[in-house]
C-alpha cells in the first residue's frame, strides 16, 4: 500500500524533516524568541514529530478522533493552551502546525520524485491531515482565551464590589460599570452581610461609576435598598449626576422612597445628621 | 433626511448591550451631543435593546447620524424577529408589563427622544425607530 510506504519513507526520513522544520521555525521573521526560546521549541517539536510519526503508523490518515492519535491531539492542546496563556497569536500557532507540512511536503518531494501521480496523492493525504490538527490548534486557542476572558469577568465583579466601612455604622458601596442581574447579585450579597457583620444602619450606594442608569438599573437598584431596609438599615442613593436625574424624570421611575443625594460628601453628611453627630473644626 | 454614517450591531447577549451603548456614545460624542441629550438617548436605547434581548431573544439595531434641515442627530433603528406585541397602546402605557419589569421601558423611552415610531406584527416582530437631535 503507497500510504504504508510513505509512513515508513516519513520515518526513514524523519532528521531531515525535523530539520527543515525547525529551520523552517527559527528562519520565519514572525518567530516569537521573545515568548519561548529556540531550546524549547526544539524540545517541543521533536517531540510532536514524534508522536505525529508514531500515529500515521497506524495507517490511519484521516480520523484523528481515534485512539492512535489521542497522544497527540493532548500535546497540541496543551501547547495551544499554553501559547495562548503566553501571548501567541492564533495564527502564531496554527503556523506553527502548517510549517510541519511544509517539510513533509519537501521530504516528500525528494522521495517520490519519479511518481507525480502518488506524490500528489500522498501530498493530499498529509496535507489534509496537517489542516485537521491545526484546526485542533485553532480551537483549543480559542477555549483558552475563553477561560481567560471568564477568568477576567469573575475577577472584575469581585474587585469592583468592595464595600467600605467610611464611619463606625456607615458603610458605603461605590458602583462602578454596568449593574446587570449577576452583578446586583453580589453587590446585595456583600452589602447584607456586611451590614450584619459591621452592625451598621447606614448604608450608601454611589452610582457616580455607572454610565446609564435605566429602567433596569433602577429595578436592581431599588431592590437593593429594598432589601437593606429588610435588614433594619437606612440605604442612601448618591451620586446622581444631573443628567442621570433627568433621565431618570424622564423615564417615569419612581425613587420617591428612596433617600438621594447627589455626592457621596452630602450622603455622609446626612448620615452624621442621622446620628445626631456633628463635625466640626477645632478651635 | 440624509444619512451621514451608519452601522449595525447585532444583540444576542448582554455583553451586546454594553458593547452597543459604548458604539452609541462615540456617535453622539463625535456630533457634539450635549451630555444630558447624549445620556436621555443612550438610556432610551439601552431600554429598547434591552426588550430585544427580553422579549425575543435576539435582534439587531442600526445607528444612523441623520440631518435634516439645520439640525443633526442620531437614528436608531431596533429589529427583532419575535413574538411581537399585540397591543402596542396598552404597551405604550406606564406600568404595563408582560414580564417582570417596572414596565417603563417603552413609554419612559418615548419621553427620552425626540421621535418614536414602533411598528409589531404578532408572530413575526418589531421594529422600534428612535431619533435624537443634537439640541
Amino acid at each position: 500500500m503507497a500510504t504504508n510506504s510513505t509512513t515508513s519513507l516519513l520515518i526513514k526520513r524523519r532528521k531531515d524533516i525535523f530539520q527543515i522544520w525547525v529551520d523552517h521555525q527559527v528562519e520565519d521573521p514572525a518567530l516569537r524568541d521573545d515568548l519561548m526560546s529556540n531550546d524549547e521549541l526544539r524540545n517541543q517539536s521533536e517531540e510532536f514529530l514524534d508522536l505525529f510519526l508514531q500515529a500515521i503508523k497506524s495507517g490511519n490518515l484521516e480520523d484523528i478522533s481515534r485512539t492512535e492519535y489521542q497522544p497527540i491531539v493532548d500535546l497540541l492542546t496543551g501547547i495551544s493552551l499554553s501559547r495562548a496563556h503566553s501571548g501567541f497569536t492564533p495564527r502564531e500557532t496554527a503556523l506553527y502546525v502548517l510549517s510541519l507540512k511544509k517539510a513533509v511536503i519537501r521530504v516528500l518531494q525528494e522521495e517520490l520524485e519519479n511518481d507525480p501521480a502518488s506524490l500528489v496523492n500522498e501530498i493530499l493525504n498529509i496535507s489534509n491531515l496537517l489542516d485537521s490538527l491545526s484546526l485542533v490548534t485553532f480551537e483549543t486557542y480559542i477555549q483558552g482565551r475563553e477561560e481567560v476572558i471568564l477568568r477576567q469577568t469573575s475577577e472584575m465583579n469581585e474587585i469592583s464590589t468592595p464595600v467600605i466601612r467610611v464611619w463606625e455604622g456607615v458603610l458605603a458601596l461605590p458602583i462602578i460599570g454596568t449593574l446587570d442581574s449577576e452583578r446586583t447579585q453580589i453587590v446585595m450579597e456583600n452589602l447584607l452581610q456586611e451590614i450584619v457583620e459591621t452592625e451598621s444602619n447606614i448604608a450608601i450606594l454611589d452610582i457616580s461609576g455607572v454610565p446609564a442608569v435605566d429602567t433596569l438599573v433602577a429595578q436592581h437598584l431599588i431592590k437593593t435598598v429594598d432589601a437593606t431596609r429588610l435588614m433594619g438599615a437606612e440605604c442612601i442613593i448618591s451620586g446622581i449626576r444631573p443628567e442621570i436625574a433627568q433621565t431618570i424624570v424622564h423615564l417615569g421611575i419612581n425613587l420617591e422612597g428612596v433617600q438621594t443625594k447627589a455626592t457621596l460628601a452630602s450622603a455622609l453628611k446626612y448620615a452624621f445628621s442621622k446620628m445626631n453627630m456633628v463635625v466640626t473644626k477645632r478651635k | 433626511m440624509t444619512s451621514l454614517n451608519k452601522e449595525t450591531l447585532k444583540i444576542r447577549t448582554e455583553q451586546d448591550v454594553i458593547v452597543f451603548r459604548q458604539r452609541l456614545r462615540e456617535y453622539v460624542v463625535k456630533i457634539g451631543m450635549s451630555v444630558v441629550n447624549q445620556t436621555k438617548l443612550i438610556t432610551a436605547a439601552s431600554e429598547l435593546v434591552r426588550n430585544i434581548l427580553a422579549y425575543a431573544g435576539e435582534g439587531q439595531a442600526t445607528i444612523e447620524v441623520v440631518s435634516e434641515r439645520l439640525q443633526t442627530g442620531v437614528k436608531i433603528i431596533f429589529k427583532d424577529s419575535g413574538p411581537g406585541i399585540p397591543d402596542i397602546n396598552k404597551a405604550m402605557q406606564d406600568g404595563y408589563t408582560t414580564g417582570k419589569s417596572l414596565g417603563l421601558g417603552l413609554p419612559g423611552a418615548k419621553r427620552l427622544v425626540n421621535f418614536f415610531d414602533i411598528k409589531s406584527e404578532v408572530g413575526h416582530g418589531t421594529t422600534v425607530t428612535i431619533i435624537r437631535w443634537k439640541r
